[in-house]
């Protein structure tokens, strides 16, 4: 798959983002920890960003960085025991999400913020009807008939591109094809043109061709209604052509974040570097893969300092003891890249590729 | 869809692709939409891959749902036929017994204490000189109200108390939990023997109260386990995080998910509280004359087994056919809901 994304298509997505207004969604300082019976694991320690209508921010990391925690602290749908979320904000459309009660945060899921999951197939309720489950929405949240709610349901799928929406409506989930499937939690999630979509891994279940089929199907959407969109994902590869920026997570913490085109070119944290190292390509054929030596760290013991430290081909000893900020990432003449930070004391070299 | 069907004729990889044809054409499209980032080529390469659903739509197997699915299992299986067969006469029975004999069971002649069968009386007389065969026939009522009654108690409270348990976890969860086992701890037997006998009226509805009492704890631990299992599904956590409330999560989402496992066992409970009411019937503290029922036929029956068997073996036959009956009906139901478990 390829990396390279053309500036064309980067700068007419760019339009279509309004700078003017407030963020839709701001991310401030938030920490969540389960408390495990063998200790307190930290899963997000000091996680910022945000997201603005019609901007679509790429949430970029291994397994267990803490990605995928962050949303679910987002939509409000975090496992609680054992998760917690001691410590940040949420601001969404200008409220504290973490502020307000249980049935608000209710009505606010699903109608003005949506997610769409990893595995369509154990998302989708096998008893009941696709139909069925996707007019749940507008009777949920709407007070639609049953009739208003299937005609509702066709709409969505003919939305989606499902063929023969009318036969298949009530057709169960196991009568779906994977990226079919797909399709169906995207409509679920479009159902009620939310403001915000957070799609949790949304291509991993999928196979290749049809991975590209539902991240253009997707953007194409975003871009339709002028949402928002978090795409949390590992594959860089899918990153490249959709998003609009992208925040590097790395044992809780956001390592790096720049717009896509500069974090491909001249990443400034060693950790994107390796990231993007590992990625196979045709003019290495032969060549051993690099990898990123070692493990992500065990959230119950995060490692002094930069927790990257212990894989760090640039580890000194100040990386041991200081856990470092956000640095803005500025070129060697002291201008300031627009939108790029990176948490590493050797930004300037990495992003020098010394 | 007329454009769409335009596209399936004109590529020739829609007929036989491999996956190994297909992925260079999606990839080539693909790239080339990178670039124009127009919607109509994307289109246009989406069908193309999604094309093998399409032509299917016109001899595609009705869909059908879990229930559906299980009925066919079952209207197929002749071990429900047989059942289902039984347990029809037996409620018809119950429900209408003059269909079956105009004899009065509680109009006795001593007379004919104990003799055997004549004209009229197939199944002959008893110690009291009743007629065996209407005592049989009047007795499915008992035993059918007993068994369907308190399964039906019992399930329910089982399910609302085991799924509430079971869905919101913590304190309430331990609480009934351990309410469930003091009574799962108490021996159902002994149980009947002490607290029926200290309740001076004996009506069908005592008994009944008595087995959902001791009963409920055994569906409450399958509805609740069913409901953690059901809860953990991604796509509890999709309609929660679309907007849906706790009532609407148990009882769309998680009940429907939940309930095949509470019906086999009620199933198969009911033949065992049948059973159940006549132990109790035969024991003395269960139902009392005049109420008519198998237990205690069988209960004044045993003692003069050797002189007159048939007062014995008609309403024990009855009471063993009924019984195996439910049981066979809950084996069935199990098949068709679990097939995994045959």
């Amino acid at each position: 798959m390829s990396t390279s994304v053309s500036s064309a298509s980067a700068g007419s997505r760019a339009d279509t983002v309004d700078s003017s207004d407030a963020p839709l969604l701001q991310v401030n300082d938030l920490h969540v920890e389960f408390r495990t019976r063998d200790g307190v694991a930290k899963a997000v320690n000091g996680v910022d960003y945000s997201v603005r209508a019609g901007e679509t921010l790429a949430v970029l990391g291994e397994s267990g960085s803490g990605k995928s925690v962050t949303a679910q602290a987002i939509m409000g749908i975090l496992d609680s025991p054992p998760g917690h979320i001691t410590g940040g904000e949420i601001i969404f459309k200008g409220r504290d999400l973490l502020k307000l009660g249980s049935e608000d945060r209710r009505q606010i899921r699903g109608a003005q913020m949506a997610m769409i999951f990893q595995d369509a197939l154990s998302s989708l309720n096998p008893v009941h009807t696709v139909g069925a489950q996707l007019g749940e929405m507008y009777r949920v949240h709407k007070g639609s008939s049953r009739k208003e709610a299937t005609a509702k349901a066709i709409e969505l799928m003919d939305r989606v591109r499902i063929p023969a929406a009318k036969d298949r409506v009530n057709d169960y989930p196991h009568q779906f094809s994977g990226g079919m499937r797909q399709r169906i939690m995207i409509a679920m999630a479009l159902a009620l043109e939310p403001d915000l979509i957070i799609a949790d891994e949304p291509t991993t279940a999928l196979d290749v061709t049809v991975q590209a089929q539902v991240m253009d199907l997707l953007a194409e959407l975003q871009a339709e209604y002028h949402m928002g969109l978090i795409l949390i994902t590992h594959d860089l590869g899918v990153v490249a052509d959709v998003a609009d920026k992208i925040a590097v997570m790395y044992a809780g913490r956001i390592v790096e974040t720049a717009p896509v085109g500069e974090l491909y070119a001249r990443p400034a944290h060693p950790y994107t570097r390796g990231l993007l190292d590992s990625i196979p390509r045709l003019d290495q054929k032969g060549q051993e893969l690099y990898a990123i030596k070692g493990l992500p760290p065990n959230l119950l013991h995060i490692p002094a300092g930069c927790a990257f430290n212990p894989r760090c081909p640039r580890a000194q000893e100040i990386c041991r003891q200081e856990v470092p900020r956000l640095f803005q990432v500025t070129e060697n003449d002291g201008t300031e890249l627009a939108g790029r930070g990176s948490a590493c004391f050797f930004w300037k070299e990495t992003l020098n590729g010394e | 869809m007329p454009d769409q069907d335009k596209y399936n004729e004109a590529d020739p990889l829609s007929e036989a692709g491999t996956g190994e044809e297909e992925m260079p054409s999606a990839v080539e499209s693909r790239t080339f939409d990178l670039g124009t980032m127009e919607g109509q080529s994307l289109i246009k390469a989406e069908r193309l891959a999604d094309h093998p659903e399409t032509p299917a739509i016109e001899d595609r197997v009705v869909a059908r749902s879990l229930w559906q699915d299980a009925w066919r299992d079952l209207r197929r299986n002749p071990i429900f036929i047989i059942s289902g067969l039984l347990i029809i006469f037996l409620v018809v029975m119950a429900i209408w017994p003059g269909l079956f004999t105009s004899t009065d069971p509680l109009k006795c002649d001593l007379s004919k204490s104990q003799q055997g069968a004549e004209s009229g009386h197939p199944f002959g007389f008893d110690t009291q000189g009743c007629d065996v065969y209407s005592r049989t026939v009047h007795g499915a009522r008992a035993s059918i109200t007993v068994g369907v009654c308190a399964t039906a108690g019992a399930a329910l409270t089982g399910t609302v108390l085991g799924g509430l348990a079971g869905f919101f976890g913590g304190w309430l969860d331990s609480v009934v939990s351990r309410i469930a086992d003091i009574f799962f701890g108490i021996p159902i037997l002994l149980g009947g023997l002490v607290f029926l006998s200290v309740i001076p009226s004996q009506s069908i509805w005592i008994v009944v109260a008595f087995i959902v009492v001791l009963g409920w704890p055994q569906l409450a631990r399958i509805g609740r386990g069913a409901v953690i299992t059901a809860k953990q599904q991604d796509y509890v956590t999709a309609a929660r995080a679309l907007g849906a409330g706790n009532a609407r999560l148990m009882l769309r989402h998680i009940l429907p998910n939940a309930v095949a496992p509470i019906i086999v066992v009620a199933t198969i409970a009911l033949g065992t509280y049948i059973a159940l009411e006549a132990t109790l019937s035969f024991l003395g503290v269960g139902l009392k004359p005049p109420t008519v029922s198998w237990g205690i036929d069988i209960s004044s029956a045993a003692d003069t087994f050797r002189n007159a068997p048939h007062m014995l073996l008609y309403p024990a036959g009855a009471l063993s056919l009924t019984v195996l009956a439910f049981i066979m009906l809950g084996d069935a139901v199990r098949d068709a809901l679990d097939p995994k478990l045959r």
